[in-house]
């Protein structure tokens, strides 16, 4: 038992596991909230979803050593691009996934490039790509159809995959996070692709001399992240009905702080999906879960900022466990820098 | 003497960026079963020497031959696969990544098939620690170790053992012991004779006189881009190679006159200051 903790403690999902536990007992123990009624409710799951298919490649990109923040613009540049070519223009709903998609692809080439061809850290190359996209959708949607908010009516068959709401709570999209991290979790922790992105984030020289493709792999990722934001926006537009040129922006940083509490170092070169995932949900219970509880609202981003800290501390000391661990062994190790 | 043919082997190698010059007519033998110790202060060319023999550098003129074939290096990858392998000062790269893991990296070995085809982790950890064990680190025995819990040494060791599976034939290591303690370097100097024992050609990057004494058959000691001495095992002293390397008689002269300080001052050490140091040429 206490060997199956300890290894529990190295993993990187460590902290993201016992912070959701941490939440949940405060939740509970000191906000009154009942916990049958906390894990059976449709609004956190329904964030949690909507924030982790975007958070996972965001958390892929930081363990392969890049950032990407445009994903903000193209949330709402998926569900604009979807209403305008469908509901505005009146072009089947397969059209409009296309053609969303299909943006995801572009602004992700040009990130991935960018960051390639350049010296220029992707914070920034996406913060540019970021305020320019929100500026594209704005003056695209304005100037096609004179409005910021278009309306879009799916074929049932489309709101079937991506805007149902299962048992009149849940949105589908739920379903398509769950296969999502469980496809990634795979490639990341079980094939080849997932030790050459650990490898990259580790150190992008020596990964590309021992024959890793790290540019092609860079810049799949980009488009990977940016495909899910707007595949988001998508599934948000058939669900609603409608489109707005406005937000996404909340979910940079709630997809940066979902990441980072899942134990994925800044830096790159180590976390996990199952981290990013457990994350997720901690983030939405807090953002969400807040209501079932007798706490103020307005309180949550407190807590979520202390949650925040206290999980990168917890990563920091786990992380330092799994790098010192001798199995075996009843010496102690001298501790020295990691890399000096 | 070792009369083997050079694995390979520098004919007089110029290297210059534009219009600075790094790289003087360099020509040098890297025998099999050999330890060629390249000795030179910071700034003496020997990043440069070392990546001109990597493959990160062309020539500018000269020619690098390989077992007597002239060859040009397309890229660092071809002169890895050429079996020329490079290990940096801090061995491993990758340090939160395990043992087998970082062993393997860009060629790991996987199971299953299609779309299922799934890293073995199990095999990649055995050969990995199969491989550090056989050059006689027996501590490390556990392959998901994360590569940053090692030692400088036992990194340091990992990074040639891994070297020396996949097949290098000449074995570079730049300033492997620069950054270790005494006991530490001592295991890497024994690790760089096993690997000379199994007949890699080994070029040894420091400036570390005693620990290119250890271990170096055969010596050249780089000044300003140049081979500013060439010599065997045996042929010069310890203080001899300081000197050199410092540039001329720097040392000698720097030593006497910290002892003529001593002696007409009770035995107390010079501050700098007093110290006249000739300016490097």
């Amino acid at each position: 038992m206490m060997d199956a903790i300890r290894s529990l403690l190295r993993r990187p999902e460590a902290g993201s596991i016992l912070s959701l536990i941490g939440v949940v007992l405060f939740f509970v123990l000191f906000g009154g909230a009942n916990l049958g009624t906390l894990v059976g409710a449709a609004s956190w799951v329904n964030f949690a979803a909507n924030l982790g298919i975007v958070a996972i490649p965001v958390g892929l990109l930081m363990i392969s050593g890049e950032l990407d923040i445009s994903i903000g613009a193209l949330i709402p540049a998926g569900s604009m691009t979807t209403a305008i070519l469908t509901g505005y223009y009146g072009l089947p709903i397969t059209v409009g996934i296309a053609g969303a998609l299909a943006i995801g692809v572009a602004v992700g080439l040009v990130n991935g490039l960018l960051t390639i061809r350049t010296s220029v850290p992707s914070l920034i190359i996406t913060l540019a790509t970021l305020v320019a996209m929100q500026g594209v959708v704005l003056g695209g949607s304005v100037l096609l159809t004179g409005n910021a908010s278009v309306a879009v009516t799916a074929p049932d068959w489309a709101k079937f995959l991506f805007g149902q709401l299962i048992g009149g709570s849940h949105q589908v999209i739920i379903v398509w996070w769950l296969a999502f991290a469980a496809i990634i979790g795979f490639v990341l922790h079980k094939t080849r692709y997932g030790n050459w992105l650990f490898a990259m984030g580790g150190d992008r020289v020596s990964a590309r001399n021992a024959g890793i493709p790290t540019d092609r792999l860079t810049i799949a990722l980009f488009v990977l992240s940016a495909v899910s934001a707007t595949f988001v926006g998508i599934c948000q537009a058939i669900l609603f009905n409608s489109a707005q040129v406005s937000g996404g922006m909340n979910f940079i940083f709630n997809a940066i702080v979902s990441v980072v509490v899942g134990g994925v170092l800044l830096t790159g070169g180590f976390g996990s999906v199952l981290g990013i995932f457990v994350g997720t949900i901690t983030f939405a219970i807090v953002s969400q879960g807040i209501y079932f509880t007798q706490i103020d609202r307005n309180w949550s981003n407190l807590i979520i900022g202390v949650m925040l800290l206290i999980a990168v501390l917890m990563n920091q000391s786990f992380r330092d466990l799994a790098l010192y661990f001798r199995p075996r062994s009843k010496r102690s190790l001298p501790r020295e820098p990691a890399n000096p | 003497m070792n009369d083997k043919p050079a694995i390979l082997e520098l004919k007089n190698v110029n290297k210059s960026f534009g219009p600075i010059d790094v790289l003087h007519d360099i020509s040098l033998k890297v025998r099999a079963g050999e330890v060629l110790c390249l000795l030179g202060d910071n700034g003496a060319g020997k990043s440069t020497l070392i990546k001109t023999l990597a493959g990160v550098h062309k020539p500018t003129s000269g020619q690098i031959l390989m077992d007597g074939q002239p060859v040009t290096f397309v890229g660092p990858s071809d002169a890895q696969g050429r079996g020329i392998a490079t290990v940096h000062q801090f061995g491993g790269t990758f340090p939160l990544m395990s043992i087998g893991r970082s062993f393997f990296v860009g060629v790991e070995p996987t199971k299953g098939w299609g779309p299922f085809r799934i890293y073995d982790r199990k095999r990649a950890n055995e050969i990995a620690v199969r491989a550090v064990r056989d050059f006689g680190i027996t501590r490390i025995d556990d392959g998901d170790r994360l590569v940053g819990g090692l030692s400088g040494g036992e990194r340091q060791s990992l990074a040639i053992a891994r070297a020396v599976y996949f097949g290098a034939r000449v074995l570079i290591l730049d300033e492997p012991t620069a950054a270790l303690g005494v006991k530490q370097a001592s295991h890497v100097l024994r690790i760089v004779n096993e690997a000379k024992r199994r007949g890699l050609a080994v070029v040894f990057i420091t400036h570390q006189v005693m620990h290119a004494m250890a271990v170096g058959d055969h010596f050249a000691v780089l000044i300003r881009g140049a081979i500013a001495a060439d010599f065997r095992k045996g042929e010069k002293s310890r203080e001899e190679i300081t000197d050199l390397m410092a540039g001329g008689e720097t040392m000698a002269d720097l030593e006497a006159q910290v002892e003529g300080y001593m002696e007409t001052h009770e035995g107390h050490p010079p501050s700098p200051q007093v110290l006249e140091v000739p300016a490097a040429h």
